[in-house]
C-alpha cells in the first residue's frame, strides 16, 4: 500500500491541536505539525519516552544500559515537568548537541549522536508536533546510575572523544533514494543504537557500524551485506515487507524490534522504507564474521542430541528440512539471525518463546512457546548448536554455561 | 446488591465461536462491544504449546480444557417418569470455559446440512406421510438457499480443506455427491490421507458408494483468512478433539478471528464473569442488560442496548429460563417453547483388524478421513424402513492416543494378560468406520430447571430429559449394518461390531453436538427464536448456537452454527440497527 | 517478568503476567480481567504440566499400598510382552493422582442429595475418588480376610486374587458403604490412564508401555510419514520431558 507522508500519520491516534503560543515559531501551520508527527514517528520517540500504560510521551520509562537505569524524560508541552518552556533553539540544541536546556548534558541512552544529523527545519516540525500534545504533568524518576556515572559532567569528556555534532550531509555521489535512507538510518532512524557494538565506554565502534551488537539480553543482528549474518540474501523487497508488516520470508520483528515495527516502521510510507532499504543493501559487509569463529566441528553427541530434539520439538514449526513456512514460522536454514557470533538472541527464543509482532497487515501474533521450563541448559546448548550448524549454517557452537548465564541474567529481571 | 456499569451497545453472554463472529461483525458496523467470560483467557503459545499439549491425562481425563462439572452441570434423567440426578463428572459431552469455548478443543469436522434438512418437517412429510406421534419435527424457517452464502464465509474465514461435490449444481467427482449446490470451492485442498481412510475408500467404491475427503478445520497447508488471520499447516499430530491446537493449524476463535478483534479499540473482553441472568424491563419485553458476578464473588449490573446469547447449547436455555424470558415447554401439554426439542446425536463404530496392516493410528487429524454421504439425510429410500433421517459414515483416523484408543477384538477381557496381548497385538493394525447419525425432536426429549439441585450461585440446575427414541434406534442400526458390510469389504481379520443400544447414557463420551432448547422456527407457538435468532418474546435479544436446531441432522453442527451466527449478524446490521424491533411479524 | 518494551497497549488491569489456563473450582484471580486492544502475552508464560516428584507413598497406607501393588499386577500383568502395571509405576501414579485435585475430586459436582440412579445416570456417589479408594480398599480387605482366614488380598495367590476381582468387576461383592464395581471400573480405568499416561505423571516409567505398543509419544510432527502407507514408524517415544537422545550424554 503506498502512502503519502500525510496520510501515513493519521494511522497513528488523533491528538489534539493545541493553540499558537509564543514558543512556537510563527511559520508553524498544519503541513508542518503534520510532518512533525511523521517525523516523530520515524524517530520512535513514542517508544522510549512512554513507560507502558502510561500517557504518551510522558517520560519515565527505565531505558537500561550497560551502566544502569536511565529513566527518559516528559516532552509533553508542560510547563513545570514536560518541555512546554524551552525554545525551539533550546529543543534543537538538545536533538543537534545533546545538551538540555539547563545546559547540563544528555546521556546518549538518548540517541543524540544520531540525532545530530537530523535537519533544523525537520527538529522544528517535531517540536512543533510535540507542542500539540495533551501536557501531562510528570517527572520521572532518578536514574539508577553508580557515582560517578549519575553526575552529567561526565559526558564532557565522552563527548569530546565520542561525539562529532553535525548536520546530515547528503553524498552526491549516490542517488537521491539513497541518501533518504542515510538520512533516516544514520539520523532519526538511530538504528546502530542497538545494532553497533559499543565500547567499554558505551560509545560506537565506529569501524562494526551495524554489524550487531549485545544489548538488554539480545544480540540485535548485523545489518551489514553478509550473506549469511547480514542481510545479504534478502532483497531490498524482503527490507520493506519486513518494516511495514513486521514479517517477511526469512525472519520475524520479536523482542524489542517488535516495538519498532509497531510503533515506528510500520507506519512509515514505503517510500522512505524503500530508501531505508537501498541504503542498507548498500552497506559494506565486515569480514571477520563470516566464517571466523563459524564451527563447523560440532562435537557427535551434542548434533545427535540436537537433532533429536529438534525433530521431536521445533519440526512442528520449524520442518525437519528447516526450511518453516515463510511468513508464517521462519525458516532456520539460512536465518541470518540464527547464525550471530553472538547466541544470545537464538538462546532467549528458545528460553522464553517470541512474539511475532502483531500489525495491520500481519495482525496475527505468531509466537513460539518458551522451552525454560523442559530443556536443560544442555539440551538448549545442543538444540541451539545444532540449529546454528545445519542445512548449510554455520556460527559457534553454543555452551551450557552460556544457556546458564543467560537464564540466570533473565530471572534476575524478572524478579 | 449489583452495582451498575456504564452502558455499551453489544454485550456478549459467553466468548467463543459465535460471540467471537459476532464481536467482528458488530465492531465493524461501529458498535461498542463487550464480550463477558466466564472462564480465563488461554492463547496459543502460552496455554496450548507445543511442548506441552500432547498430555493425554492432563487434558482429557482431568478435562483441563473443559467447564469444571463444580461450576456448572445439569441433571440428567432418560424420561419423564424418572428422577433427575446430576451429571457428576463430564462424560457423554465436553462443554469448555475459557476464551474459545469449545471451539479450541473440537476436532474440525465442518459440515453443510442438506437442503432436505431444512425443511425436514414438510419434506418427510411430503415425501413418507405424515410423521410419527410424539415426533416433533419442525422446519426451520431458513432454507439452505439462505444460508449457502453464510456457510461460504465461514468456511473461508477456517480455512476449510475439502473438495467440493456440487458447484451451482454441477456435481463435481471426487466431492460429496449429494451435497446442496455451492458457489466455490473450499478455501484449501483436502489433507493428505493416512493408509487406513484409503482402504475404507477403496472398499467403500467397490460397494458402489462414492467416497470423498472429509471437510476440514484442520489445514491442509497455510492458510491466511480473508480476515488476514494467518493459520500454519497440520501436522498430524493426532491430538485435537479434546485439546487445543499448538501450532496454528486448527481454526478456533483464537486462530481465525481474536487477533484483528482484540486490536479494536471498540471491542472489550471481560474475563472471569460469570453471567446470571438476562434483565428485562417491567414490561418484560425489553432486555436492559445482563448480571454477572466476578471472580472475586462481586455482582455487577451490565447495561447494554442489544444482549446475545453465545453460550453454550445447555447454558443459553437455562439463561432464558432462570431469566423468566418466553414460556417454559411443557411436556405433558406439548406447548410451551423454552426447552423443547431437545436432541444429540446417535452415534456407533465398527472396527477392523487386520494381522498384516500397519494403521499407525498415532498419525492423524480430528477431520482427517475419507466418508461417504449415501445414507444420511433424505438421500436414500426410507420407505418400510421405519425411520426418517440418517448420517454420514466415515473412517477418521484422529488418533492413537493409548489411555483411550487401544482397541481389542471382540471377546477380549478388559484386563489381564489376555487383554494387554490383544492391546499389543491390535494397536498399530486396526481401524474404525464410525456412523454419525441424526436425531429427531421428540415430545419427551427436552430442558427445563431442576427441582431439587442447585448451582454455586443458587440457581436451579438445567435437567435434561433425553432419550434415542424407536427412530433413532432404528437409524442407527441401518447405518452400522451398511458400515459393518463396507468393513468387511476392507478384508480384515476380523470385524467387530459397536451398536448404539440400550437407553441413551450420559457416561461415555459421544459427542458435544447438543442441540436444541431455544430453537428457531416461523411460528412464536412453537419456537423460542426467530429466523434471525432474535428472541420471539423480546426483540433486543438473541440467541446463537445449536440450540436453535430444530432437531439435529446427521452432520457435525459447528458448520452450521457458524452460518447462522454470520446469518444473524448480516440480519443485525443490515435490518435490525436501522430499525430496532421484531425482524419478523409474528 | 514482562519485557516492558512489548505489549503496549494492553492489559487494564495489573495481573499475572503468566496467564492460568486452569480455572477450578476454586476462585483463579487470574482469570478475572478486562483485556482491550491486544492479545496478552508474556515471554517464558507457559501453562506447563505438574510432574510428579518420585519418592515415597504420599496418599496410601502400608496396607493400601500392598492392596494395590497386588491388585494392579493382576490388571496389567508383566509377562514376555513387557513390564506389568507394577513394574512400570502404576502405584506410584495413582498415589500422587489421589493425593491430589482428582482425588479430592475437586471438578466433580458434589453436591447433594444423594441417590442411587440408573446406570445412564452415572456415578452418584458422595465419595471423591480418595475416600472411595480408601473405603473400598479397607472393605475389599475386610471382605478377604472373611473369607480367607485373615488373608488379605495381598496376601492371596494370583488366582485367587484374579477370582475376587472378577467378582468386584461383576458386582458380586457386596461392600459396606461403597459399591464394589464402582470402585473396580474406577480402579481399572486409572490403571490404565497410569499404564499409558505420559512418565512425568509416575507411570509409564521409562516409555515402556509406550515401546510395547508403538507409541511414539508426544510428538507433534507427521507429515513426513503421512504418505507412508504401511511402514513401520521408525523413531523411539518421546515424554512431555524429553527421551534419553536428548542429552549429549546419552
Amino acid at each position: 500500500m503506498r502512502k503519502t507522508a500525510q496520510l501515513s500519520v493519521l494511522i497513528i491516534g488523533a491528538t489534539a491541536l493545541l493553540p499558537f503560543t509564543d514558543v512556537r515559531g510563527a511559520d508553524s501551520s498544519y503541513a508542518q505539525i503534520m510532518r512533525g508527527r511523521y517525523l516523530t514517528m520515524a524517530g520512535d520517540c513514542l517508544g522510549c519516552h512512554t513507560p507502558e500504560g502510561a500517557k504518551p510521551f510522558s517520560g519515565g520509562r527505565g531505558i537500561e544500559t550497560p551502566f544502569g537505569v536511565i529513566y527518559s524524560p516528559n516532552i509533553t508541552p508542560d510547563r513545570e515537568t514536560g518541555i512546554g518552556a524551552w525554545t525551539d533553539e533550546q529543543f534543537y540544541r538538545a536533538l543537534h548537541e545533546g545538551i538540555s536546556a539547563d545546559g547540563s548534558r544528555l546521556y546518549p541512552a538518548f540517541p543524540y549522536p544520531y540525532y545530530t544529523r537530523v535537519t533544523r527545519e525537520d527538529v522544528d516540525a517535531i517540536r512543533a508536533y510535540l507542542d500539540t500534545l495533551e501536557p501531562v504533568s510528570n517527572s520521572p524518576p532518578r536514574n539508577k546510575l553508580p557515582f560517578p556515572l549519575s553526575e552529567r559532567i561526565v559526558l564532557r569528556p565522552w563527548d569530546w572523544l565520542f561525539f562529532d555534532d553535525g548536520t546530515f550531509k547528503p553524498d552526491p555521489n549516490k542517488t537521491p533514494q539513497w541518501n533518504r535512507g542515510a538520512y533516516l538510518v544514520e539520523g532519526l532512524g538511530h538504528c546502530g543504537a542497538c545494532h553497533t557494538p559499543k565500547n567499554l565506554l558505551g560509545a560506537d565502534e565506529d569501524k562494526k557500524h551495524l554489524y550487531g551488537n549485545n544489548l538488554q539480553n539480545w544480540f540485535a543482528p548485523s545489518l551489514g551485506k553478509d550473506l549469511r549474518i547480514g542481510l545479504g540474501s534478502w532483497s531490498e523487497d524482503d527490507i520493506i515487507t519486513y518494516l511495514k508488516t513486521g514479517r517477511n520470508a526469512h525472519s520475524h520483528a520479536t523482542g524489542p524490534m517488535a516495538e519498532v515495527v509497531a510503533l515506528s516502521t510500520s507506519q512509515m510510507t514505503v517510500d522512505d522504507l524503500s530508501a531505508i532499504a537501498t541504503y542498507l543493501k548498500d552497506l559494506p559487509g565486515e569480514a571477520q564474521e563470516a566464517g571466523g569463529n563459524a564451527s563447523s566441528a560440532v562435537e557427535g553427541a551434542v548434533a545427535k542430541a540436537g537433532e533429536a530434539i529438534y525433530v521431536d520439538q521445533c519440526a512442528a514449526c520449524h520442518r525437519t528440512s528447516g526450511e518453516g513456512v515463510p511468513h508464517f514460522f521462519p525458516p532456520l536454514k539460512g536465518n541470518a539471525n540464527a547464525q550471530q557470533g553472538d547466541p544470545t538472541s537464538v538462546v532467549r527464543v528458545i528460553l522464553e518463546g517470541a512474539r511475532s509482532v502483531p500489525t495491520d497487515a500481519r495482525p496475527t501474533p505468531l509466537s513460539m512457546p518458551a522451552f525454560n521450563w523442559k530443556l536443560s541448559d544442555e539440551q538448549v546448548a545442543a538444540v541451539a548448536t545444532y540449529i546454528r550448524n545445519s542445512w548449510g549454517n554455520t556460527a559457534p557452537a553454543v555452551t551450557a554455561d552460556q544457556v546458564k548465564d543467560l537464564r540466570g541474567k533473565l530471572q534476575a529481571k524478572a524478579e | 446488591m449489583a452495582r451498575k456499569l456504564p452502558d455499551v451497545d453489544v454485550v456478549l453472554v459467553g466468548f467463543g465461536w459465535t460471540a467471537a463472529i459476532l464481536g467482528q461483525e458488530l465492531t465493524d458496523a461501529g458498535l461498542q462491544v463487550l464480550a463477558l467470560e466466564r472462564g480465563a483467557w488461554r492463547d496459543t503459545s502460552t496455554d496450548f504449546a507445543v511442548p506441552f499439549i500432547q498430555d493425554e491425562l492432563r487434558y482429557y481425563f482431568r478435562h483441563e480444557l473443559f467447564q469444571e462439572a463444580s461450576r456448572q452441570t445439569l441433571t440428567f434423567r432418560n424420561s419423564s417418569d424418572e428422577t433427575a440426578l446430576p451429571m457428576r463428572h463430564l462424560g457423554s459431552f465436553l462443554p469448555a470455559t475459557g476464551v474459545g469455548g469449545a471451539g479450541i478443543h473440537w476436532n474440525g469436522q465442518t459440515w453443510r446440512f442438506l437442503p432436505s434438512d431444512f425443511v425436514a418437517k414438510s419434506h418427510n412429510e411430503q415425501r413418507y406421510g405424515k410423521l410419527p406421534d410424539g415426533m416433533t419435527v419442525q422446519d426451520w424457517g431458513v432454507t439452505y438457499d439462505d444460508l449457502e452464502p453464510y456457510y461460504d464465509k465461514f468456511e473461508y474465514l477456517c480455512g476449510i480443506s475439502g473438495k467440493a461435490g456440487n458447484l451451482n449444481g454441477q456435481k463435481q467427482a471426487g466431492g460429496n455427491p449429494f451435497e446442496g449446490p455451492r458457489r466455490r470451492d473450499y478455501p484449501n485442498p483436502p489433507m493428505d490421507m493416512t493408509y487406513a481412510p484409503t482402504l475404507f475408500a477403496k472398499a467403500a467404491q467397490e460397494l458402489g458408494y462414492q467416497p470423498f475427503p472429509c471437510p476440514s478445520a484442520n489445514m491442509s497447508r497455510a492458510y491466511t483468512n480473508p480476515l488476514g488471520v494467518q493459520l500454519g499447516p497440520c501436522t498430524y499430530c493426532g491430538f485435537c478433539e479434546k485439546y487445543a491446537c499448538g501450532n496454528y493449524s486448527k481454526s478456533s476463535p483464537q486462530t481465525t478471528i481474536l487477533p484483528v478483534l482484540m486490536r479494536k479499540p471498540n471491542f472489550t473482553l471481560r474475563t472471569g464473569c460469570d453471567v446470571l441472568k438476562v434483565n428485562v424491563d417491567n414490561t418484560g419485553k425489553r432486555a436492559t442488560g445482563v448480571t454477572y458476578v466476578d471472580a472475586q464473588g462481586e455482582e455487577w449490573e451490565q447495561p447494554a442496548e442489544l444482549v446475545i446469547l453465545c453460550a453454550f447449547a445447555h447454558h443459553n436455555p437455562h439463561l432464558l429460563l432462570v431469566s423468566g424470558i418466553g414460556t417454559p415447554y411443557d411436556p405433558t401439554t406439548g406447548t410451551g417453547v423454552v426447552g423443547k426439542n431437545y436432541a444429540y446425536q446417535i452415534v456407533s463404530s465398527v472396527q477392523v483388524f487386520y494381522d498384516d496392516k500397519l494403521m499407525n493410528p498415532f498419525i492423524g487429524a480430528g477431520s482427517l478421513g475419507m466418508g461417504i454421504d449415501e445414507f444420511n439425510g433424505d438421500n436414500f429410500d426410507h420407505t418400510g424402513l421405519g425411520f426418517i433421517g440418517g448420517g454420514y459414515l466415515a473412517l477418521w483416523t484422529t488418533n492413537g492416543r493409548p489411555i483411550e484408543t487401544h482397541p481389542t477384538p471382540e471377546g477380549t477381557p478388559k484386563w489381564g494378560s489376555k487383554w494387554k496381548k490383544a492391546v499389543v497385538d491390535s494397536y498399530l493394525r486396526s481401524a474404525s468406520i464410525s456412523t454419525h447419525g441424526a436425531v429427531m425432536s421428540h415430545r419427551g426429549n427436552y430442558l427445563d430447571l431442576d427441582p431439587v439441585y442447585r448451582d454455586i450461585y443458587g440457581r436451579p440446575l438445567l435437567r435434561l430429559t433425553f432419550d434415542y427414541m424407536q427412530n433413532e434406534h432404528r437409524m442407527s442400526d441401518y447405518l452400522t449394518d451398511r458400515a459393518a458390510e463396507i468393513a468387511k469389504a476392507m478384508n480384515p481379520r476380523e470385524v467387530k461390531v459397536n451398536r448404539q443400544q440400550g437407553p441413551y447414557s450420559i457416561v461415555p463420551y459421544q459427542t458435544t453436538h447438543n442441540t436444541g432448547g431455544a430453537i428457531m422456527g416461523s411460528d412464536p407457538k412453537t419456537s423460542v427464536v426467530n429466523r434471525y435468532l432474535q428472541s420471539w418474546d423480546v426483540p433486543n435479544l438473541f440467541v446463537m448456537g445449536s440450540g436453535a436446531f430444530p432437531q439435529n441432522p446427521g452432520y457435525n453442527p459447528t458448520g452450521t452454527v457458524g452460518a447462522l451466527t454470520y446469518w444473524a449478524a448480516d440480519a443485525i446490521r443490515n435490518q435490525y440497527l436501522k430499525n430496532p424491533g421484531p425482524l419478523v411479524q409474528a | 517478568m514482562s519485557d516492558p518494551r512489548l505489549s503496549r497497549r494492553q492489559l487494564l488491569t495489573a495481573g499475572a503476567a503468566i496467564s492460568s489456563a486452569v480455572a477450578t473450582g476454586t476462585v483463579d484471580p487470574a482469570a478475572a480481567r478486562t483485556i482491550q486492544g491486544d492479545m496478552p502475552w508474556a515471554p517464558g508464560a507457559a501453562d506447563r504440566p505438574r510432574m510428579v516428584e518420585p519418592g515415597p507413598y504420599r496418599f496410601f497406607t502400608p496396607e493400601e499400598a500392598a492392596f494395590i501393588e497386588a491388585a494392579v499386577a493382576r490388571l496389567i500383568p508383566a509377562d514376555d510382552l513387557g513390564p506389568g502395571a507394577r513394574e512400570v509405576g502404576v502405584p506410584t501414579f495413582l498415589d500422587r493422582q489421589l493425593d491430589g485435585p482428582y482425588g479430592r475430586g475437586e471438578r466433580w459436582y458434589m453436591l447433594g442429595p444423594w441417590r442411587n440412579g440408573t446406570e445412564s445416570q452415572g456415578y452418584q456417589s458422595r465419595l471423591t475418588p480418595a475416600q472411595m479408594y480408601r473405603f473400598a480398599i479397607a472393605a475389599i480387605d475386610t471382605h478377604v480376610r472373611d473369607k480367607n482366614q485373615g488373608k488379605t488380598f495381598a496376601q492371596l495367590s494370583p488366582d485367587d486374587q484374579d477370582k475376587l476381582l472378577q467378582s468386584l468387576e461383576k458386582g458380586e461383592v457386596e461392600l459396606r458403604g461403597v459399591s464394589g464395581k464402582a470402585f473396580f471400573d474406577t480402579f481399572l480405568q486409572n490403571t490404565v490412564e497410569g499404564f499409558f499416561a505420559d512418565p512425568i505423571y509416575g507411570g509409564n516409567q521409562d516409555m515402556a508401555a509406550w515401546k510395547m505398543i508403538g507409541f511414539p509419544g508426544a510428538r507433534y510432527d507427521y507429515r513426513d510419514y503421512v504418505a507412508k502407507h504401511g511402514e513401520p514408524y521408525p523413531l523411539p517415544p518421546v515424554s512431555l520431558m524429553g527421551r534419553p537422545d536428548w542429552n549429549p550424554k546419552g
